[in-house]
């Protein structure tokens, strides 16, 4: 049961505190609609394409867990949040999950009374700079004009950066990552931080991506993965075995090519039946039926292939795999056991 | 003595708190106040046991933790080592920049919009009428947008300053327009630059003096002293003397290009700009309007009387016209400031760092103290828009019309 809620104007200023505290699930469910927290715009990871149809990298975690939840990978309401509205947007229950390039810290897990389910990109904050500016060094950018989007990590990191190294710099704070692009090829700010993978995709959309170069620095850890609101744990494992369920399906090699061959009858890798439901009864464990995590898998492909098709080496954005390959490839992407 | 005896004491009965007109109103207004307080209670109640069932509180400790975030406009010390609560203090200090900076040029815009609108001149009427409409009827949150994007586009960036043929340049080597604002000179205080400023602010009041004594001396004897050449004399004879006699103590640093960007100076950051003109130049179209209603109030029969006195046009809009206009401009002038004030809140579409940007913003997200900080805003804009309106209402009451 909801309790009604009704702050004033306080609701006006965007927090209708303890809207659901439970059954996020009974919730989705009856709406038939999962509603998930995304960017504003940032290709590659979160954007809707020419037919105003949203994907990317995060868009995908909130498809699996749609997938999971409601058999359907289209069931989803993506709400576009900035770094500013993002943790209000998930705490007053405007959206069920969010999957939007967010840092998991310490405080937001705790004080904000948020859930990280997990790491879907495990990244650092860089600098991009026009190759004309003939800065080779985060450390050469004293007085510089620095881009920067306010109510991230990032904001923090440069703070610190800076003091730090003991140079000054001019913060021009920005609300979404199309403002700062815009700032930055205007030449208003001489480089733009964020995100590394952000970067990597902001510079994929200039006309020229050549002319700009993102530093070598890498200036602080940024494990960046979907969130669901504290104190609903039900809802936190679902989001959470979806997730895994797409990490381990590339561990284990179920692809959407042969998603359906595996599923068709148990095979000879018992941990394969049970995640794809041919063997065990893990489905009902979390509420679901035991097809779940074939639907979420079938919906994108594995990790692998979403990683790939959305931000790969092949595509514009670039991204090597890195820190984000399998565990068993030198990565630390690392699925728990489905047992 | 008395003729009359006291009217007879009627018992109080419960049902005159009803029935009896004499009390009517009161039993309403305390059922209404009730009827408000458990109302607000419920609300209070409601709010502290959602969070309390979310795990939260109502506290205001974050305060006094380093803020951690840097702000570019800064006119006290401030670095990302400071509270929360300077950082809200610095932007408090931005919001009332912005808002006396947009209420003085509103008024300068909308006082001549609004006399110019009623110009014999028909170019000039028109001229003024379209810009009324078209400020009045564009959202401000529009303008602010399109004289940021328009700077930002169109002015060059500080590295264009550079090399041997630069792209641009300065405007008599003192003033750089970019696309990150405009950098100007800036005073540097001296030893001994208290007496110049000093000597200044004494050469205002005598200005004042002797226009005062001017005044009476040509209502007393009907002599007439010219006004404007000695208040000049006044004004700045005094002050140039003192500051050669110091040895020139203020002098003017000059903005430089440094490094990545102009260096020494005042740098007044494009937001500043966009924010501050976009608010004036929106709300002088509504002051303009308030100008032309209140002279338009003005029976014109004062005008005729005026002029058939002798008066020349300028000296019937100054001495006639406006004292009386003004009476009628006032109030409404109030709200307009009110609401230049409130529309500052807007800061952050452009990236300007007032108290919506720092408290508002930045330090609500990062703290994820929501509740504490909407209630420090409102609180904060609240005192801010009764204090405007108590110095206006001081000032309309100088100069209504006094009732004897
Ligand atoms: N990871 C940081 C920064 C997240 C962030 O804002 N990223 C930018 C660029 S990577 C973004 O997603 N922008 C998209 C938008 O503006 O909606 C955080 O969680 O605070």
């Amino acid at each position: 049961m909801k309790k009604t809620v009704f702050l004033g104007a306080l609701t006006v200023a965007g927090l209708a505190a303890g809207a659901s505290a439970a059954a996020t699930l009974d919730d989705v469910k009856a709406r038939g609609k999962l509603n998930c927290g995304v960017t504003t715009g940032l290709v590659g990871f979160a954007a809707p394409d020419a037919n105003g149809v949203w994907e990317g990298f995060d868009v995908a975690v909130c498809r699996a867990v749609a997938a999971a939840v409601l058999g359907d990978g289209n069931a989803v309401e993506f709400v576009p949040t900035t770094g500013k509205t993002r943790f209000t947007a998930l705490a007053s229950g405007e959206i069920d999950m969010l999957a939007r390039n967010t840092t998991w810290t310490f405080s937001r897990d705790t004080d904000l009374k948020f859930d990280f389910v997990g790491v879907n990109y495990y990244d650092g904050q860089g600098f991009l700079v026009p190759k004309s500016l003939g800065v080779s060094s985060a450390k050469e950018l004293d007085g510089a004009t620095v881009c920067i989007q306010t109510g991230t990590t990032t904001e923090l990191n440069l703070a610190d950066f800076f003091r730090a190294n003991n140079i000054s710099y001019e913060p021009v704070p920005i609300e979404t990552n199309a403002e700062g692009q815009q700032q930055y090829l205007a030449g208003a700010c001489d480089t733009y931080t964020t995100d590394a993978s952000g970067l990597a995709s902001t510079r994929a959309a200039f006309e020229n991506p050549t002319d700009h170069v993102i530093l070598p620095e890498i200036i602080s850890k940024e494990p960046l993965g979907p969130l669901v609101r504290h104190g609903d744990n039900d809802w936190g494992d679902i989001v959470r075995w979806t997730f895994y369920a797409l990490v381990a399906a590339e561990e284990m090699g179920i692809t959407s090519a042969n998603i359906g061959e595996l599923s068709a009858a148990p095979g000879a890798n018992p941990e394969i039946n049970r995640i794809l439901g041919t063997e065990g009864e893990l489905g009902a464990m979390i509420g679901l039926d035991n097809e779940w995590a074939k639907r979420a898998i079938s919906v994108g492909g594995n990790y692998g292939e979403i990683f790939e098709k959305n931000i790969g080496e092949k595509t514009p954005i670039g991204l090597a795999r890195g820190l984000n390959a399998q565990w068993t490839q030198g990565g630390i992407m690392y699925a728990p056991p489905f047992r | 003595m008395t003729t009359m005896t006291d009217p007879p004491k009627a018992s109080f009965q419960l049902s005159m708190l009803i029935y009896d007109t004499r009390y009517r109103s009161y039993t309403f207004q305390f059922i209404a106040l009730v009827l408000l307080m458990l109302l607000l209670g419920y609300l209070g109640a409601n709010l502290v046991s959602n969070l309390a069932a979310q795990g939260q509180n109502i506290s205001f400790d974050f305060l006094s933790s380093p803020a951690n975030y840097d702000i570019n406009q800064r006119p006290i010390e401030y670095d990302s080592q400071s509270s929360h609560l300077r950082a809200s203090v610095v932007g408090v200090i931005n919001t009332l920049i912005v808002a006396f900076l947009g209420c003085a040029t509103a008024t300068v815009f909308g006082v001549t919009a609004g006399v110019l609108r009623l110009s014999p001149n028909w170019l000039v009427r028109k001229l003024m009428a379209f810009y009324v409409e078209i400020f009045r009827n564009i959202p401000v949150l529009i303008w602010i947008l399109i004289i940021f994007t328009v700077m930002t586009a169109v002015m060059p960036a500080p590295n264009q300053f550079r090399g041997e043929n630069p792209d641009a340049s300065m405007l008599f080597d003192a003033f750089a327009f970019t696309n990150r604002g405009v950098y100007v000179p800036a005073p540097v205080w001296g030893p001994g630059s208290l007496v110049v400023v000093l000597t200044f602010l004494a050469s205002v009041i005598g200005v004042f003096a002797y226009r005062r004594y001017a005044t009476k001396l040509l209502y007393d004897t009907g002599r007439l002293l010219p006004m404007g050449w000695p208040s000049l004399v006044i004004l700045f004879v005094p002050t140039v003397l003192i500051y050669f006699v110091l040895g020139q103590p203020i002098s003017l640093a000059y903005p430089a290009l440094k490094g990545f960007n102009f260096d020494g100076g005042l740098h007044i950051r494009g937001s500043l700009i966009a924010l501050w003109f976009a608010l004036a130049i929106y709300t002088g179209a509504f002051i303009a309007e308030n100008v032309r209603a209140g002279i338009q109030a003005v029976s014109k029969g004062q005008t005729e009387a005026a002029a058939s006195l002798g008066l020349r046009p300028k000296r019937i809009m100054n001495l006639v016209i406006l004292p009386q206009a003004l009476r009628v401009i006032i109030p409404p002038l109030i709200s307009q400031y009110l609401n230049l004030t409130k529309n500052s809140s807007l800061a952050i579409a452009v990236g300007y760092m007032d108290v919506t940007g720092t408290l508002g913003g930045i330090t609500l997200n990062q703290t994820g103290r929501a509740i504490e900080c909407v209630l420090m805003l409102m609180l904060f804009y609240l005192t801010i828009s009764l204090a405007i309106s108590a110095i206006m209402n001081v000032y309309n009451n100088s100069i209504k019309l006094k009732e004897r």
